[in-house]
């Protein structure tokens, strides 16, 4: 075994926290029965932030439009789910393949241009469908949002009940699902290959890699997944509204995945703890103006390096 | 029709002042702003506070705002915006963002979140027709004002000898620098310059687009359109996009008004992807991104 394979295997290789977060993830269904409702809504986000990693962080692109997919997975659910089929797991399926389709027409506008040009092409894709959303009141509510979506039992057995066990469930099954599909993505020479032309487009090309192609497939799987966050939050929720494709909801998950750290994956998982435990106490301190403290951390966080925010013992060094 | 196409100018007009201080910090220092909206916010409420509040004349509101919000411009580069400008893109959009947020929440906690209205003056009130065309004389004044503008930065650019040291940087930060030019002043002073614009801009469309304290999230993509599609290296190109966004916009409100902003939207879409860099680009400029 050559070097370089031994480090790409020393890579992939199942670390002792990411086999302590798997087994966390599933007991937090038993320890913690009274919050399923903020969890849920912890873990859809933590899906949305992950799908963002696999463009930005493996693949280095700034999007500020990922709200785009979340929203249309949310409102192709409940559409589903409202005029064909309550059915949850088909729906999420449809959502997640609509999704998909929608991901792969896009990613052909992100290949050109610089890093302005794709955050004004994904910027505007996600006005788009805000509008369009706003517009098409028949059908999907206009500002009112999307009401009377009735979900049927998962799996033929389990209502979604009021506490939001069931949902809970259902959400952790998903994102650990979509979590070990995302790990063997990573790892594969595909994700490793994203890697290399995330850093040096160039040079990528110049070694053989198309890098089209790739651009298009990973834009289409965090789409995917982006698009099954969204028909989650619809379907535990029974509710779309044009909020799941406001602005701030791309750019809060583009804070959540910096909060954890891009490029490894987990980031969105701690991030989305982590944000969404800071947004409970800092509303519960000052609802109306939780946006300024929300700013200044961002402010913050970046002067101070947002590689270092998350690892404290670096701060009283000077940067090499 | 033609009173549509003079409203979409005038529109144009002032959406080219606002967000031509955001084409020289994206073209110069190739620093993604999303925050310029927040400088023309602030002028805005510089007028409508002064008019409100102290009762100073709308007219003399203008330089005020243009002024304060410069001097604010340049207080902000040099505290916060210089470490930003050698990070990577990234940062730059959060810390923008962050920025939006923060203006966006002490304006509606010292303010308060309610749509702000200025009173114009009675002789910039009303409309009259010109050939059958209705033209509004605050409109007309804007594109008075905004074309004075315009002519005298083209000029500034073109003609002075900081426009020369400006061009100068912008095709080579690097090069100019080892010439002997200060870039960092040269930064400071048109960093200040393009949001005094920018507040300026505000002061004048305060009326026209609205005031709130979401201006800047609202008005946002307008700016970032105008200087994506007309190109960072020159000031003809973000004044055609402006043109062509005023209008556009104007018109399709106009005739289709069940589609909204979609025809803008789509219309950008289109153009960034049949011209990544912008309608107009200069040969010899650096182009796009590191």
């Amino acid at each position: 075994m050559t070097l370089v394979a031994g480090n790409l295997r020393s890579d992939a290789r199942w670390r002792g926290w990411e086999i302590a977060l798997a087994i966390a993830l599933p007991a937090s269904w038993w320890l913690l029965p009274g919050q399923a409702l903020l969890a849920s809504e912890i873990a859809i986000l933590a899906l949305f932030a992950v799908s963002l990693d696999l463009i930005l962080g493996y693949a280095g692109i700034v999007s500020l439009g990922h709200a785009a997919f979340f929203g249309f997975g949310a409102y192709a659910a409940a559409l589903f789910a409202k005029h064909v089929q309550p059915d949850p797991l088909l729906g999420l399926a449809v959502a997640v393949a609509a999704t998909a389709v929608l991901g792969a027409l896009c990613s052909l506008l992100i290949l050109r241009g610089s890093d302005l040009t794709r955050l004004m092409v994904t910027l505007g894709v996600a006005a788009l469908l805000y509008e369009l959303a706003n517009k098409l009141d028949e059908l999907t509510g206009g500002a009112d949002g999307l009401q009377g979506v009735a979900m049927g039992p998962l799996l033929g057995r389990f209502g979604f009940d009021l506490a939001g066990r069931t949902a809970y469930a259902y959400t952790l099954v998903v994102l650990v699902l979509a979590m070990a599909l995302a790990r063997r993505l990573v790892h594969s020479p595909f994700g490793v290959s994203l890697q290399a032309l995330r850093d040096n487009r160039l040079r990528a090309a110049s070694i053989g890699l198309s890098i089209n192609s790739r651009l298009v497939a990973v834009y289409t799987v965090a789409a995917a997944m982006a698009g099954a966050a969204g028909a989650l939050l619809a379907q535990t929720t029974g509710f779309a509204s044009l909020d799941v494709l406001a602005f701030h909801r791309s750019a809060d998950v583009l804070l959540v995945l910096v909060i954890g750290g891009t490029g490894y994956l987990y980031g969105g998982i701690f991030g989305a703890l982590a944000f969404k435990l800071l947004q409970d106490l800092i509303s519960s301190w000052t609802p109306q103006y939780w946006t300024f403290w929300l700013g200044l951390f961002l402010v913050v966080l970046v002067l101070v390096g947002r590689d270092r925010l998350i690892r404290p013992w670096t701060w009283w060094h000077r940067r090499p | 029709m033609l009173t549509l196409l003079f409203d979409g100018v005038a529109y144009g007009m002032l959406l080219f002042v606002l967000a031509v201080g955001l084409a020289v910090t994206l073209g110069l220092m190739n620093f993604i702003n999303l925050a310029h909206g927040a400088f023309a916010m602030a002028g805005g409420y510089v007028t409508v506070l002064l008019m409100n509040r102290v009762g100073v004349p709308f007219l003399w509101c203008l330089p005020i705002a243009f002024v304060g919000v410069g001097a604010l411009g340049a207080l902000l580069e040099r505290t916060l915006y210089r470490p930003m400008y050698a990070k990577p893109h990234l940062d730059q959009v959060l810390f923008s963002i962050g920025l939006v947020f923060m203006a966006v929440a002490a304006v509606d906690y010292f303010v308060g979140s309610q749509q702000q209205i200025v009173q114009l003056p009675a002789w910039l009130q009303g409309r009259f027709d010109l050939a059958a065309v209705g033209i509004g004389k605050y409109r007309l004044f804007i594109i008075v004002v905004c074309a004075a503008l315009t002519v005298a930065l083209q000029w500034v650019l073109a003609r002075t000898r900081f426009g020369s040291r400006l061009r100068a940087a912008v095709d080579d930060a690097r090069v100019a620098s080892g010439l002997g030019l200060d870039v960092n002043r040269i930064f400071l002073l048109t960093f200040a310059v393009g949001s005094g614009l920018a507040g300026l801009g505000g002061a004048l469309g305060a009326e026209v687009l609205g005031l709130d304290p979401s201006f800047p999230l609202k008005f946002m993509i307008y700016f970032l359109i105008v200087v994506a599609v007309g190109g960072t290296t020159t000031i003809t190109g973000p004044l055609l996009a402006a043109l062509l966004l005023g209008i556009a916009d104007v018109a399709g409100k106009y005739y289709v008004p069940k589609l909204g902003a979609f025809i803008v939207y789509s219309l950008m879409i289109v153009i960034l992807v049949w011209r990544p860099q912008g309608l107009l680009t200069r040969a010899g400029a650096q182009a796009g991104g590191r």
